[in-house]
Order: structure tokens, then C-alpha cells, then sequence
């Protein structure tokens, strides 16, 4: 019976072979949205949690004050409000798990022919603790790095690539700004931070030695940010109230003065990015299930044509003995698989497009097989849900009128 | 079986149109008899349609009960009559009534579907029935691709092939030169011959009514005469 309704259904699907294809086209074209909407959706969240893991967890960033020139405000870390002091007194809070100062510039590198420009950090050791930065080779400087101020340097994938080629990099000794430096360790890969930069290209020298032989500033022991992790989740809060307190303490701040810092919360930062990306994945998500819908009520338009059509087809059936059930069913499975190779074709050009979406313009995608397991789900409820209505109009037409039916 | 197979006690048919009620069958009374060859005998233009459809549990009368194989069809369901029409009728219409994208031993065998029948038998019934009015030949072929006759004997083995008890045959010749109308009339007598068939003939012409054992004259939505026909009285006298 299975057999001969399927083959029933494909008959009826081929005598009118322009209108069929049309029907699925409106569900390849809806299906294919939704695949190719899930896959682009899925690649953009999957790229930030990438971004957010390769950040480190519970992250907040003080910056120092900014200076005012002839009333202009200058950026944040201008003014030298925060020293290697507040850094060590913030680390020894409870809240607070670890704390790394920076200072940042954009220094010339060379090593024997290969010369770059890149970012050069200066920092403490606690700073690939706080970022959770592994090393590809050798190791990360030391406190005693950090108190002899020793030339050494951790230099990032990017740079390792771009001076060194094939060559191992650690024991080799750079010129940063034409002084020398050793390389003791190489950064593995982190890829782009939340804002793009590419974090492989970057150079880490102890604080104290970037201060006084890099930078030349005029106060070694300011600081012009801080990454500072707190102890947990749940501490952030707690973390957040104490630093505020605690800088305001050390730097004397009458009670109706303003913070001459700001602390951010990265991972409030991190997290709103990722509510972003997943709201605009269910927007396109939602506009793409709208096409579905558009498939589905095509699919349903057609039946309807196609059962008033065949209602002498249903008299003669009814006739010679066809029950309700069997009309019924045999309607409803001409839509359901109407709906399901319109599905499938649909899927498969939606991972097809998405793909090439990924080739051309370097989106990220990621097909799934539970969207397109979805993509099938909906598929079929979509054929069920907008086949019964002409179907059950087919089974309950009366016998009379629909052999009289011309 | 002792009781007729088809017994109808005053029957009456009206349809509610926008001028009010009109009435097509004023209490017709019916049993069919051994014979099993009867001719319903409908003037031209005189509605036949009503009494063909509730012979054929196709439509409900107003009043009035019809039993059909011991059964009253009145108190059937939509599904139930279904299974009572597969099992105990074989329609033959006017217009041949052959479903178009199927090939004809499909088309013959389409009833078995219905009744719950495997593919292997469902086929080689299909073919006993297809060689019985001779069109073996053309059992792949699809309804448009033969002539009106052998349409109409298609339809014919399909009525046949579940065994039905009764072969409902509505204008069977309606649509058929005079010549083939005389071949197809045969093969039905020739049935109802052979196998005890009941076999009711709707029909407006006395020409093809005079193949039937008995003929019932309808005339404005009664029976106005019920008598054995000429042939076999010619016979009998």
C-alpha cells in the first residue's frame, strides 16, 4: 500500500512537472535560507567565543587618568595617575587573582636582513597567567628579569614567522629600537583579539627594562593600564568595588572627586558581543524561517489547485472504495515529499552557497548536522502542517459531488 | 443469502435549493429478484441521477431505507459505506471513469488496492479480468491511448475484479457508437449469464434496456411500470 500511494504520489508530481518544481523551489529557496542563515550565524558566535576564549576569563582593564591640554581632553592613560605601586597593591586583594601592568609602543625590530614594525609590550610575568597565554618554545621572563630589567624578550607567532622564517627564534638575540635583546620564548598562536588586531603580532619585554631602556618615559614607574583577572566569576563585582577602593585610597581622592581611573569589565565587554552575534544569528535565522513559510503556503496553494483539479479523480476513487483515510493520505504525502525534496535539494545548495561564501569572502561558516537535521524537521512539518488542509478538504468531499464535479 | 440483494423501501430524495425544497423520488419501493438483469428505465431529462446515486452509496436519500447485501446503508458510516461499495459493487459509468496517468491493469486493479489485497494477486486479477473482456494487449497502455469500447470494457474488469455481488452500470453506452454499445450490452448479459451477476442497467434507451431480464420504468420520480422485458416474455408466452 506504502509503495503504491509513494508511486501514486510521483505520478501526480510528474503529470505536472513546471508547477511541481515551482512548489520546490519555494522550499529549496526557504530551506536554503535558513542553512546558509544557520551556517553564517553559527561562524560569526563560534568566531567570538574563539576570540572571548583566547582572551582570558574575568578580565577587567584600569586604565590611568587622562591629562587635559588647553582643555582638551587626552586619552585614557595619559595622565600618570597609576604606578607599579597601585599594580602591587591591587594583586595582593582577595578578590583579585592576578594583575599585569602595560605600556605599549610601536617599536622597529630587526634581526640580520628581516626588519619589522611591531607592537612592544612591556609587562610582568603574571601577564600570560591573566591571558592564559601558552608558549610555543622556550619560556616566559621572570621577577628576576623584571628586577635586573634584562634585555630578553617572548616575541609572538607573527613575529617569530616574519624574522626568523624556519629558523628557531629562542637563543637568538633581536635589536628592539637598535638595543639588543635575547629571545627566550615564543608565544603560541592567539589570532585576532576582540577588536581585530592580530595579538601574534606583538613583542613582551620585562616592565622595568621596556620602561627605562625602550620607552625612555620620565616616570619608570608609572603605568598606563593594567589587565587585572579576578579570582572567579563570582568575584567580579566584589573585585571591581575593592580596586575602586582601593584606588581611591592610595591616591588620596576627597570623597566628592571623581576616579582619576576607569576600570572596565572585559568580559561584560565579551559577553555583549556574543549577545550581539546571537541576536543577529536569530534575526537572520528568523527572516530566513520566513521564506520557509512563504515555501509552505506555496506548497499548500498548489495542493489546493491540485485537489480541486483531481476532484474527479477523488469521486471515482471514493467509489470504488477508497476510504477518507486513503485520500487523505494520499494528498498529504504528495506535500510531504513536495516538501522533502524541496528540502534536500534546498540543503544541499544552502551548505553548497555557504561554502562558497566561506571561499570568496573569507566568512566564517559552520554547517552542522543538526541544522540541516532541523532544516529536514521543518521540512517535513512544514509539508504535514500545510498539506492537511487540502488534503483533508479532498477526504471529506462528498462522493456525489466530486464524481459529478466536471 | 436468502434476502435480496437489493431491497429498497420507499425511498424519497429532495434537494434544498434556493426556491425551497424540490423533490426528485417520491417513495420508491425496489427488491431485486433472481434474475439479476434489470434495466432502470428513465425518460429523457427525468433526473436518473438521484436513484443511480443511492443504489450506488454514493448519496444519501432523504427518506426511506436501502439495504444493500443485508445491509442498511443508512446506518453506515462514510468509511463503512467505502468498504461496502468496494466489496459488493462495480460501478460502470457513462464516461468510462478511468483514472488518466495510470496504466489500464493498474487502473483495473486499483478496487484491490483499496481492499487490502498484496501486489502478486493484485496483479494477476488485474490480468485474468483484462484477458476476460480481451485487452491483454494493451495492459501497459495508458486510458487515452484506446478507443471509447475498449475504455468502457476496462472499466468493465474493473468493476469485476474484486467479485462484487452487483455491477452498477450507469448510461454504460452513453458515449458509444450503436455497433459497440451492442458489444458492450453482450459482454454484460454474458456476465450476468455466466456468474449469477446482479447487474443493474441505468438507461434512458429502450435499445439497450431489451438485453435486461426486467424493466422498471421511472417516470416523474416514480416507478410507473415493472415488468419482465420483451424478449423474455416473447419467450415465456
Amino acid at each position: 500500500m506504502t509503495f503504491e500511494m509513494l508511486r501514486e504520489a510521483w505520478r501526480a508530481m510528474g503529470a505536472n512537472r513546471l508547477r511541481t518544481f515551482l512548489t520546490m523551489l519555494g522550499m529549496m529557496i526557504g530551506v536554503g535560507a535558513v542553512v546558509l542563515m544557520l551556517a553564517i550565524g553559527q561562524g560569526a558566535q563560534y568566531q567570538i567565543q574563539q576570540t572571548i576564549a583566547t582572551m582570558g576569563s574575568n578580565l577587567f582593564i584600569v586604565f590611568a587618568g587622562w591629562t587635559r591640554t588647553s582643555g582638551a581632553r587626552g586619552e585614557a592613560g595619559s595622565a600618570p595617575t597609576l604606578t607599579i605601586g597601585d599594580t602591587r597593591a591591587i594583586s595582593a586583594l582577595q578578590s583579585v587573582a592576578g594583575v599585569a601592568p602595560l605600556q605599549r609602543s610601536s617599536l622597529q625590530v630587526v634581526y640580520g636582513p628581516s626588519n619589522m614594525n611591531t607592537s612592544v609590550y612591556g609587562t610582568t610575568p603574571a601577564y600570560f597567567e591573566v591571558r592564559s597565554w601558552e608558549l610555543r618554545a622556550g619560556t616566559a621572563f621572570v621577577e628576576a628579569d623584571l628586577r635586573s630589567a634584562a634585555r630578553v624578550a617572548v616575541i609572538g607567532s607573527v613575529v617569530a614567522d616574519t624574522l626568523f622564517g624556519a629558523q628557531e627564534p629562542v637563543g637568538k638575540t633581536i635589536r628592539i629600537r637598535n638595543s639588543p635583546f635575547l629571545v627566550i620564548g615564543v608565544l603560541a598562536p592567539k589570532g585576532q583579539s576582540l577588536d581585530g588586531r592580530d595579538q601574534d603580532d606583538s613583542i613582551y619585554v620585562p616592565f622595568t627594562t621596556a620602561q627605562t631602556q625602550l620607552f625612555g618615559n620620565r616616570f619608570p614607574d608609572r603605568v598606563r593600564y593594567m589587565l587585572v583577572q579576578a579570582a572567579s566569576e563570582d568575584t567580579m563585582d566584589e573585585a571591581q568595588r575593592a580596586m575602586t577602593a582601593l584606588l581611591r585610597q592610595r591616591h588620596r581622592l576627597p570623597a566628592d572627586a571623581d576616579n582619576d581611573f576607569s576600570i572596565r569589565n572585559l568580559s561584560a565587554i565579551a559577553e555583549a558581543r556574543q549577545q550581539t552575534t546571537r541576536v543577529m544569528s536569530l534575526l537572520l535565522g528568523a527572516i530566513a524561517s520566513v521564506s520557509l513559510l512563504v515555501g509552505g503556503i506555496g506548497i499548500m496553494n498548489i495542493m489546493l489547485v491540485s485537489v480541486t483539479e483531481r476532484t474527479r479523480e477523488i469521486g471515482i476513487r471514493m467509489a470504488i472504495g477508497a476510504r477518507r483515510r486513503d485520500i487523505l493520505m494520499q494528498f498529504l504525502l504528495e506535500a510531504v515529499i513536495v516538501s522533502l525534496i524541496g528540502c534536500a535539494v534546498g540543503a544541499a545548495l544552502g551548505v553548497g552557497i555557504a561554502f562558497a561564501v566561506n571561499a570568496l569572502a573569507g566568512i566564517a561558516v559552520i554547517v552542522t548536522g543538526a541544522s540541516i537535521a532541523l532544516a529536514f524537521l521543518v521540512a517535513a512539518a512544514i509539508g504535514v502542517f500545510f498539506g492537511w488542509y487540502p488534503a483533508r478538504k479532498a477526504a471529506l468531499l462528498r462522493p456525489i459531488d466530486a464524481l459529478r464535479y466536471q | 443469502m436468502n434476502a435480496p440483494l437489493i431491497e429498497v423501501e420507499s425511498l424519497y430524495k429532495q434537494y434544498e435549493t434556493a426556491a425551497g425544497p424540490y423533490p426528485v423520488l417520491h417513495g420508491v419501493s425496489l427488491t431485486s429478484d433472481a434474475c439479476g438483469f434489470l434495466a432502470v428505465i428513465v425518460p429523457w431529462g427525468a433526473g436518473n441521477s438521484p436513484f443511480r446515486s443511492i443504489l450506488g452509496c454514493l448519496d444519501a436519500p432523504t427518506a426511506g431505507r436501502y439495504r444493500l447485501d443485508g445491509e442498511d446503508t443508512g446506518r453506515l458510516d462514510a468509511d463503512r459505506l467505502a468498504a461496502l461499495r468496494n466489496r459488493v459493487i462495480g460501478f460502470v459509468f457513462q464516461g468510462f471513469n478511468l483514472l488518466p496517468r495510470m496504466n489500464l491493469r493498474d487502473n483495473v486493479a486499483l478496487p484491490l488496492l483499496y481492499a487490502g489485497v498484496d501486489a502478486a494477486s493484485r496483479r494477476r486479477r488485474a490480468d485474468e479480468l483484462l484477458e476476460r473482456v480481451g485487452l491483454t494487449r494493451v495492459a501497459h497502455h495508458l486510458p487515452n491511448a484506446i478507443s471509447g469500447g475498449q475504455q468502457q470494457r476496462v472499466a468493465i474488469a474493473r468493476a469485476l475484479v474484486n467479485r462484487p455481488r452487483l455491477v452498477l452500470a450507469d448510461e454504460p453506452t452513453g458515449n458509444l457508437d450503436t455497433h459497440t454499445s451492442r458489444e458492450i450490452m453482450s459482454l454484460l448479459a454474458e456476465l450476468n449469464r455466466e456468474s449469477g451477476l446482479t447487474i443493474v442497467l441505468v438507461t434512458h434507451e429502450a435499445d439497450v434496456a431489451r438485453f435486461a431480464r426486467r424493466q422498471v420504468h421511472f417516470l416523474d420520480g416514480r416507478i410507473d411500470a415493472d415488468h419482465a422485458a420483451a424478449s423474455v416474455r416473447e419467450a415465456t408466452a
